[in-house]
């Protein structure tokens, strides 16, 4: 039992991460129809903006860890939201209007630059960073070395996820641009037609997506501190797997899959077998697009001639 | 026309300021991951400082933009004298065409008469140019895939890029069926491609049967699973169809990654049976085949071989695309591609017609892998990965989806790109990879962009792509 409750408030943390990649994927999809192939290299820029950040502090002398914690932050969510706009810009934006494939494949083109871009300006060799953030706590001892703990990190990850869940979805809710981004999303065409800046909106969602696949990338970096070039896909494909899980486009489900991808994800390795851990997410991803293709909380979506 | 164009010097300003402006991003995108290199040589992770590369990056970033915003302006006016340039050559050429080819002609006689070594080189390439002129480019294609080993003969390096270029046209042919006629969007073919190569691995050192036997049953077992993996996903939506195939190559690549038993796991799999003719080994000895055909041994007759056997192959993946089509599942499948609902009310089995196209599509990946293995002697998971998915898809798409001399020139052109910048062996990802994106903007619908109807009434007419849909999936 014991090990059930650590095994989940593992999972939980992962499940935040994920979370936060799959946001990025619910919200393109939701307002372009179109899967962003490169949100998972996105994802894995942003643990190296983080990563290059921290020491770039350390190096000049900022020394108190919050306070660091928060510059790296801001820097790492501004820059790879840089990234992002550039992604949309170079590769997408000329392809609006293109037929089906066309934005995909360039996708695919840019997920392989971002990849082989990183790989080429850092090394291919994995880096790892020193825990930065120590500590435990125990939440219950039942003697005889059977303990549950959350470590600070967990609760920082778990704590930063709820924040910037509450500011997204307040962003979405009440501000004019999350009203813009929701007409985007029910119906493109007709909101150009309204007024509605439609490529200032898109931008503007693949930026927001990218801050938060950012955010993603530091608490990854913190929780496990190793990380290469390659870990942005199946990171992504893990993050699409949640976000499809809990619906797509559906904001809240793509929280709600990210959890459940964590959980089922620690579970699987913590039960069964650590090697085939990532063969139980894809294997979700086929098995929810078969018998559920509309997601926990997603809308069911009617074909038109 | 020129009077709407503003003056030179706007434009310069113009492109200036596009210029700064991308200078500006690239700044922000460079400044940490290329400013800075983390170094884990010793010890600890450190930081070191590269302004000089940044500073060219940015600088390489601000004159790209600049030169490309300043075509950019002045695109309409190029774009007509370039237009009327190779018009004017190519009328030239049409107009000459005898008396070029009469002078062409000379010039290979005195090739010969000097380099009489090279005569097959000289012989070929002159009787290429002849079948163009007269037969057109497809059949001049043919003749020099036939006559390739005559003029290379003494060239082992060209003969074996010739072949991996041959198993990338075989590849593109075979997920061409997929992705082309049937509209079906497969990121996942590699992993018929690796079963196709374990499967011919494992039955020919477990069982010793030869390379003919064998290869069937390697396109089987592809087929096999392609029928077990289409039959639940292929209800899905086309961008849910290309995820799912996705994880399912991950899925395959984990599994030979780590069945260790069965596949040796990381280590791969080495010494495969070579290929032999019919039963007859490549071999120095007295039953090999240079002493049975009382030939001098020499290692290219089996490189020679199997450059036969791919051609084979791949010939035989375009005559059955190329039958198929006729036939009424080919129809189906194109019908399906333009538009699905329409299919399902004239009463075709929707799910059934995809399955075809899925499991004839992984049969000749499964061949293809067959032959990649036989042709390495060693294969591993490393070879299947998805990036490998991803060039064939790449091929594909390039070509033009459904043309079949598109998806051959794009296969030759990517395999040659690929061998000339192997100089630059780390850069030539990022270039792949921005390759797609730039003839994705430029051409979405990929180097040659006409299309033969299957069907029509009276004359063929070639019809622009623009009006054949990619189908939903």
């Amino acid at each position: 039992m014991e090990y059930f409750l650590q095994q989940s408030i593992n999972g939980i943390a992962l499940g935040s991460i994920y979370g936060l990649v799959a946001i990025g994927y619910t919200m393109v999809y939701g307002i372009i129809g179109m899967i962003n192939f490169a949100h998972g290299d996105i994802f894995m820029v942003g643990t190296f903006i983080a990563l290059i950040a921290f020491l770039i502090l350390v190096a000049i002398g900022v020394t108190a860890i919050p306070l660091a914690l928060f510059l790296v932050l801001l820097i790492a969510m501004l820059l790879t939201s840089l990234y992002g706009w550039a992604v949309e810009r170079i590769a997408y934006r000329p392809l609006r209007g293109s037929f089906r494939l066309a934005p995909l494949i360039s996708a695919i083109g840019m997920s392989i630059v971002l990849q082989n871009y990183v790989q080429l300006a850092q090394g291919a060799r994995v880096k790892t960073l020193q825990p930065l953030v120590s500590g435990v706590h125990t939440l219950f001892d039942l003697g005889n070395r059977l303990v549950v703990q959350i470590s600070n990190i967990q609760i920082l990850i778990i704590l930063t996820t709820l924040a910037l869940m509450s500011g997204f979805t307040w962003l979405i809710s009440a501000t004019s641009l999350g009203r813009d981004m929701r007409a985007c999303e029910q119906d493109l065409k007709m909101a150009t037609l309204l007024g509605v800046d439609t490529d200032r909106t898109i931008s503007l969602t693949f930026l927001i997506g990218a801050a938060l696949a950012s955010v993603a990338g530091m608490m990854y970096l913190l929780y496990y501190g190793v990380i290469d070039f390659h870990i942005g896909f199946v990171a992504g494909v893990k993050a699409f797997t949640a976000a499809v899980l809990g619906g797509i486009g559906s904001l809240p489900g793509a929280m709600l899959g990210g959890l459940l991808i964590g959980l089922i994800e620690t579970y699987w390795s913590a039960y069964f077998s650590v090697q085939y851990k990532d063969v139980a997410a894809f294997s979700i991803l086929i098995v929810v697009l078969i018998f559920m293709p509309t997601g926990i909380l997603g809308k069911p979506e009617v074909e038109k001639v | 026309m020129s009077a709407a164009r503003p003056a030179f010097s706007s434009a310069l300003a113009h492109a200036l300021k596009d210029a700064l402006i991308a200078g500006i991003v690239a700044f922000g995108l460079f400044i940490l991951l290329l400013g800075f290199l983390t170094d884990d040589q010793r010890g600890p992770l450190r930081l070191l400082s590269r302004p000089v590369l940044l500073a060219s990056a940015v600088g390489i970033v601000f004159a790209g933009r600049f030169i490309v915003s300043v075509i950019y302006h002045y695109a309409a006016a190029l774009r007509y004298w370039l237009a009327l340039i190779w018009s004017m050559v190519c009328g030239a050429a049409i107009k000459f065409k005898w008396p070029l080819l009469a002078i062409m002609l000379i010039f290979a006689v005195i090739r010969i008469y000097y380099a009489p070594q090279t005569w097959p080189l000289t012989a070929v390439a002159v009787a290429t140019v002849f079948i163009a002129v007269r037969f057109g480019l497809s059949a001049a294609f043919l003749m020099l895939a036939v006559l390739f080993p005559v003029a290379f003969y003494d060239n082992p390096y060209f003969l074996g890029i010739a072949i991996i270029a041959l198993t990338y046209i075989m590849l593109g042919w075979g997920l061409n069926i997929v992705v082309g006629l049937a509209g079906l969007l497969d990121l996942g073919y590699v992993a018929f491609y690796a079963v196709g190569a374990y499967s011919y691995a494992i039955i020919a050192q477990t069982y010793g049967w030869s390379f003919w036997v064998c290869l069937p049953l390697a396109g089987l077992f592809a087929a096999f699973f392609g029928i077990l993996l289409g039959f639940p996903v292929l209800r899905l939506r086309g961008d849910y169809l290309a995820i799912v195939t996705l994880a399912f190559g991950e899925i395959v690549r984990i599994v030979l990654l780590n069945w260790v038993t069965f596949t040796n796991g990381p280590n791969g799999i080495g010494s495969i049976p070579r290929a032999s003719f019919f039963g007859i080994p490549f071999t120095a000895g007295d039953d090999g085949f240079a002493a049975r055909f009382g030939l001098e041994f020499d290692p290219t007759h089996r490189t020679v071989f199997l450059f036969y056997v791919i051609l084979a192959l791949a010939l035989l993946t375009n005559w059955v695309t190329i039958r198929l089509r006729k036939l009424p599942v080919g129809r189906a499948w194109e019908a399906l591609r333009e538009d699905e609902i329409a299919v399902r009310s004239l009463g075709i089995n929707p799910t059934n017609t995809k399955l075809t196209a899925f499991a004839i599509g992984a049969m000749f990946g499964g061949f293809a892998g067959a032959f990649f293995a036989t042709r390495q002697g060693f294969i591993s998971p490393d070879s299947f990965t998805f990036p490998e998915s991803a060039l064939i898809l790449a091929i594909v798409v390039l070509g033009g989806m459904g043309s079949q001399l598109g998806v051959a020139i794009a296969a030759i052109v990517v395999t040659a790109s690929f061998e000339l910048f192997r100089e630059f062996e780390q850069f030539r990802l990022v270039i792949f990879g921005f390759g797609m994106v730039v003839i994705m903007v430029w051409r979405p619908r990929g180097l040659v962009s006409t299309r033969d109807p299957t069907a029509y009434l009276k004359e063929r007419k070639t019809i622009s792509v623009e009006h054949v849909a990619e189908g939903r999936g």
